[in-house]
């Protein structure tokens, strides 16, 4: 995040990195836009084609690179648009899950969620309520390599 | 444009514009009540106070919404002095106005408490003349003024009285600060205005004259209610235009008639859902908690009016016990729909599921006269709503729904099995209702001089569902007759195909290619990357602050050239891209803008008219994740724009152009299966002029249609065979093997090579599984061990060569062999096939006793009128519950059967004694010739043994694998229409594929790295499109085996990437190293 604004002048606030994939969750992001809806400017998006193509490693490296916390979002159960990519992205991150238990990172800096291309109102709740979640948790300390001041 | 100062910084503006409004444009603050951006200034509140610095340090106080720009005014917006009088003109207007909450919330942020002064709590108007300006300026009505003087002063209607010059059109309101009790449009006009409401949300939500239809609407635009406008009707009004800074809105833009040239028409006009009036019953109209399937719908939905929250209209509470009333408007003569509306059970049945799954406490109770859950799956959908999410269904008939006023409740009166009256009560009555021809349906008709049914749907053959009694004219859809979504879009590709059949000739004939320019190399050239921020008229630049994230842009690595665009999609600036990839030699493009699930494919069209691979674009979404979304910060908006386009940056530099493979496709479609779908897939191919390869494992063609005489509504269906085998045997393109198997099927989509059991070799395209299914052997019920115990299609064999002695008594079982573990899947036809036959036995014995032993009927659509015929002519029909299923006795082998069942009126088991016991037996998939063909095919079969397509709703004849497609019996139970619709369908999707020369695999696909596959093979078997192999390759001088990703099968969704213990593949386009430069770049 660039570094305009002196530290000392802004409160902390968390880095955030979300890959969305990009026939419904992205969509969804669209959504909230086009419908105005608003919600906290923390979070950064990459967007990829399928929830399934997130490799665990994406989200271990972005923690070491001192992000806050990280989300992946896809398609709801059965909507995905590769039919069975998002199971696969729940079944990894179940695994990751309890790898990043087991390292002590706190449960709430990885979220996996689905939003469909519908719910633009939703995806802006979830954008709200994991950067509160992550700014509770305070910055990320665990596997952060390079700590960046804001 | 002139300069002036506000507060020391140098602001460049139009000359003669509000200065509060420059001000506010430029992120100063300045509190105001009277101000609208679209109403003239009027400086009533006089509390957008401003000082203007004068020569020597002079100050003056005014209104800064009535003070023109002009060059060199110097502005300060806030002082101590400014405070003060601001703070009390607030206590002022606080007092004036003491519980409006906008009031108390600026009074508030002004640092202003009431207490001081007399209040005056029955007033909430400040006389800010809002409303009159927007009566007077926007509608043009001037309805409303200021009446009286001094402290009489207010707003009202001339003398007082109904103004006939309101158009209720609601401004005054709109623009009201304080929620006005004033403007109360019935006393100002004399009527009660009416909302405009939201057709998409069941009219539970109202919306503007101008909006865009619902979410996802195509094309996603608002557009203008031409009933409701202002502007087209009053000549009034005209905000959208003023405000759309695109100039995009066209008031003059009217219908047109346009003449067209065509060899086929379709159509396919939908269905409109029953409206249960006041003369209906059930209270629709008059209890605000009886409420229709459609709006409960809407109720669920996450984007509904209530944001997905299941609450009951009347008071906002979640109810807890809700009533399904089952048939509303469907299955009723008294309202003339006789038919049945076939979706309506599963849509509650799913309805029920999405209410208990968002609120755990609800308790749905669905109300039918039989659980329809014909569909494929659907029976298994149904026990895991009753087994999984306790709801509740009852067999009953429903009277009415009565409200008690008192209690909010509303009580059902409904006749159960037995026949005695109930009632119960429910916080929330949903009516299931049915499905209706449109009005635009029977316009329709009338202009292409098309029959409709009875009931007013568009009547089609019998024996071709998609033809309409016209030639060249097809229907397709609800709007011949209700249908589930996989029906209406089978009917739908099916309508193509007769449509395609007599348009193959002319295939291709009116495409115009698009030429492009040679791509050119960019190997080794440096990394020049060319950044295109845009503002987006004021929908980017108005949040984010353009200029700096330009500037910030071009100083990053790889950066060679950075500009800004008003509108970066518009014609000029894609001329002007192309221009500066030119000049500036650029090798990436990224634009700074939208959404590329909108925008990303017009820029790559610049990019290749411009000599680029499209893959070295990027967009970088700094509107809808950013400007749109943080619009209260500002900044906070921009340091994420930086953001966005550094990772872009950084993806961009490791952007590398890809090469689309083109494969060639082989025009020919192997059809496995002679049945009636085999052999109409095959005549339709091969009538849109490509060769077919039609393969019967049976001596003869024709399949389970040899054993069918005539459908329900009496077509001889031996007629379509004979017709049917001799299209097959005379046409030139169609080669039959009969009593051939599928030895080897090698090869891919456009390109199989199949070797058959008989040695022939055949090369094609497409394959099209259309295997049949078999009639169920019953075990049950004393089949095969007494001969008066035979099954339906024994019967109808009878009855067409005659029997020897006249019948008394006939007792048919329904669902032998379905419904029940280890099938539990419904076989949907067996219940029209009972209805027939026992019309035919009435017809023909009309002493005899008929009695059908039933679980649920299942006469859907169009055969419901069947069920009523003949119930009317006698025919018995009694339910039974599986777990007190009928029991078939006999005592000698001479002896007649004597049927064994528990009457539900009587409660009492009956005895019936029976010439004949006449069984449904249900369908069967041949499971292991089904899971031979799969396995060489590498598509799944569903737990009953039959074919699995894509999508159950939206893909029914397609596999997940291109190039296979699936139709008929092999699919799952139905009848012999609807397996003519598929056939024809899957012939429509194999003919898309076969017409094209070459099949173009895109850019974004998967890709190995032999050095690193360690051929585990996970990636294969994860592969949900069949595009992963093992296979040997030969790698410099060795032969290793290596997983091969065909192009041609990969849909680039990267599961097999993220598997990869190896990190072995990557997905072209979304590379690791791309991804975690952008991580990096965060």
């Amino acid at each position: 995040m660039n570094n305009d604004h002196p530290s000392e002048f802004r409160e902390w606030q968390p880095r955030i990195l979300a890959f969305l994939c990009n026939w419904c969750s992205y969509a969804g992001a669209d959504l909230a836009g086009v419908s105005r809806l608003q919600y906290p400017p923390n979070v950064r998006i990459i967007r990829v084609p399928c929830s399934g193509r997130v490799n665990p490693a994406y989200i271990l490296k972005a923690l070491q690179d001192g992000v806050d916390g990280v989300l992946v979002s896809g398609c709801h159960p059965g909507d995905c648009h590769y039919l069975t990519g998002n199971y696969y992205a729940r079944r990894k991150f179940r695994l990751l899950k309890e790898l990043l238990d087991f390292v002590g990172v706190e449960d709430g800096r990885v979220q996996f969620s689905w939003v469909s291309a519908a719910e633009g109102a939703k995806f802006s709740q979830v954008m709200t309520e994991v950067t509160e979640k992550v700014r509770a948790l305070g910055p990320n300390r665990r596997l952060a390599k390079r700590i960046v001041k804001m | 444009m002139i300069t002036l100062t506000i507060n020391g910084v140098s602001i460049q503006a139009e000359e003669g514009a509000s200065v509060l409004g420059i001000a506010r444009a430029n992120n100063v603050w300045i509190p105001s009540l009277c101000q609208h951006d679209s109403l003239s200034d009027y400086g009533a509140c006089r509390l957008c106070l401003v000082e203007i610095v004068g020569r020597g340090g002079r100050r003056k106080v005014t209104t800064s919404c009535t003070l023109p720009a002009a060059a060199g005014l110097e502005i300060v917006t806030e002082s101590e002095r400014l405070t003060r009088l601001r703070r009390t003109v607030m206590e002022l207007i606080l007092a004036g106005c003491p519980h409006s909450q906008g009031v108390r919330e600026l009074a508030e942020k002004l640092g202003v408490k009431p207490g001081r002064l007399e209040t005056n709590p029955d007033n909430d108007c400040i006389l800010c003349g809002q409303c009159v300006r927007a009566c007077r300026e926007i509608s043009q009505a001037e309805a409303i003024s200021f009446g009286n003087r001094g402290v009489d002063r207010k707003v009202m209607t001339p003398f007082g009285e109904v103004s006939p010059r309101c158009v209720l059109c609601g401004a005054c309101v709109f623009v009201c600060p304080t929620g006005s009790r004033l403007l109360n449009l019935a006393k100002i006009a004399g009527e009660e205005p009416r909302a405009l409401l939201s057709r998409f949300d069941a009219g539970m939500t109202s919306t503007g004259a101008i909006s865009r239809p619902f979410p996802q609407a195509v094309p996603n635009v608002p557009a203008i209610n031409r009933l409701a406008c202002l502007k087209l009707n009053r000549e009034a009004c005209g905000i959208c235009e003023k405000v759309c800074e695109a100039k995009a809105i066209c008031y003059q833009d009217a219908d047109r008639s346009r003449k067209l040239e065509i060899g086929a028409i379709v159509a396919a006009p939908g269905f409109e859902p029953f409206v249960p009036d006041h003369d209906y019953g059930l209270g629709y109209t008059t209890n605000p908690d009886v409420v229709t399937s459609m709006e409960f719908e809407r109720i669920l939905s996450a984007s509904g009016p209530f944001g997905g929250h299941v609450v009951r209209p009347s008071d906002g509470h979640a109810p807890r016990r809700i009533a399904f009333l089952q048939c509303v408007g469907s299955r009723d003569v008294s309202c003339r729909n006789g038919y049945c509306s076939s979706v309506c059970c599963m849509a509650a049945v799913k309805e029920a599921i999405i209410a208990k799954e968002h609120e755990r406490s609800v308790e749905p109770t669905i109300f039918v006269m039989d659980i329809r859950a014909f569909g494929k799956e659907f029976d298994k959908f149904v026990e895991r709503a009753k087994s999984e999410y306790g709801i509740v269904f009852k067999y009953s008939r429903v009277s009415d729904v009565v409200r008690d006023e008192k209690t909010g409740e509303n009580e059902v009166i409904f006749a159960d099995e037995s026949g005695r009256l109930q009632r119960e009560r429910f916080d929330l009555v949903v009516l299931s209702v049915g499905l209706e021809p449109s009005g635009d349906t029977r316009r329709l008709a009338r202009l292409l001089g098309v029959r409709v049914n009875e009931y007013g749907f568009l009547w089609t053959e019998p024996l071709r569902p998609l033809a309409t009694s016209r030639a060249g004219l097809f229907a397709a859809g609800a709007a011949t007759g209700p249908r589930d979504i996989p029906e209406t879009v089978i009917q739908a590709s099916a309508a193509a195909c007769e449509a395609a059949r007599l348009l193959a000739p002319a295939r291709n004939t009116l495409v115009t290619e698009r030429v492009y320019p040679p791509e050119r190399n960019i190997a080794g050239e440096p990394v020049r990357i060319g950044v295109f921020v845009c503002h987006c008229g004021i929908n980017i630049g108005g949040v984010v602050d353009v200029p700096a994230v330009k500037d910030y842009a071009a100083m990053l690595q790889g950066v060679a050239y950075a500009d800004a665009n008003l509108y970066t999609c518009s014609q000029d600036t894609q001329k002007l891209i192309k221009q500066r990839i030119e000049e500036h030699k650029l090798n990436r493009v990224i634009v700074a803008s939208c959404s590329p699930r909108t925008h990303e494919a017009l820029f790559q069209e610049t990019m290749k008219e411009s000599g680029l691979n499209p893959h070295l674009f990027v967009m970088a979404n700094i509107r809808d994740q950013c400007s749109w979304v943080h619009q209260q910060d500002p900044e906070g908006a921009t340091a994420k724009a930086k953001d966005l386009v550094r990772m872009a940056v950084a993806m961009a530099r490791l952007a590398e152009p890809l090469q689309s493979v083109s494969l060639p496709v082989t025009p020919a479609a192997l059809v496995i299966g002679g049945g009636l779908s085999g052999m109409t897939s095959a005549l339709a191919i091969a009538d849109q002029g490509f060769d077919v390869c039609l393969v019967e494992k049976e001596k003869e063609l024709g399949g389970n249609l040899r054993k069918l005489d005539r459908t329900l509504a009496g077509q001889d269906l031996q007629a379509l065979l004979q017709s049917a085998i001799a299209g097959v045997r005379k046409h030139p393109r169609i080669q039959t093997h009969v009593g051939a198997r599928m030895r080897e099927i090698k090869g891919f989509v456009g390109n199989y090579e199949s070797t058959l059991s008989n040695g022939t070799v055949f090369k094609h395209g497409a394959i099209i599984v259309a295997t049949g299914a078999v009639e169920y052997q019953p075990e049950e019920y004393g089949y095969g061990r007494h001969r008066k115990v035979i099954t339906q299609m024994e019967l109808s064999r009878h009855l067409e060569q005659g029997l020897k002695s006249a019948l008394s008594s006939v007792v048919m079982i329904q669902c032998v062999g379905s419904r029940e573990d280890p099938r539990q899947y419904c076989s949907r036809v067996c219940c029209s096939k009972a209805v027939q036959n026992a019309i035919r036995l009435k017809a023909l014995y009309p002493q005899a006793e008929v009695r059908v032993l039933y679980r649920d009927l299942r006469t859907y659509g169009m055969r419901e009128p069947y069920y009523a015929e003949a119930r009317d002519k006698g025919v018995l029909f009694t339910r039974f519950d599986l777990n007190d299923r009928p029991e078939v006795i006999w005592n000698g082998k001479s002896e007649k059967p004597t049927v064994l069942v528990k009457d539900p009126v009587l409660g009492l088991k009956t005895a019936l004694k029976a010439d004949f016991v006449v069984l449904s037996a249900g369908m069967v998939a041949d499971g292991e010739a089904n899971d031979v063909l799969a396995k060489q095919l590498k598509v799944p079969l569903n737990q009953d043994g039959f074919f699995l397509e894509a999508h159950v709703k939206l893909r029914p004849v397609e596999f997940a694998t291109d190039g296979v497609y699936v139709a008929g019996l092999a699919h799952g139970p139905k009848s012999s229409d609807e397996s003519i619709a598929q056939a024809l369908a899957a012939a429509s999707r194999a003919c898309v594929l076969l017409s094209r020369k070459e099949l173009e695999a895109h850019g974004t696909i998967g890709d190995v790295d032999p050095e690193r596959c360690a051929a585990c093979g996970l990636c294969e078997k994860i592969c949900p499109f069949g595009a992963v192999t093992l296979e040997v390759q030969r790698i410099g001088r060795t032969d290793r085996l290596l997983a091969r990703i065909n192009p041609a099968l990969c849909k680039g969704c990267g599961a097999c990437c993220a598997s990869c213990r190896c990190g072995a593949i990557t997905l072209r386009g979304f590379t690791d190293e791309q991804i975690l430069a952008e991580i990096a770049a965060l």
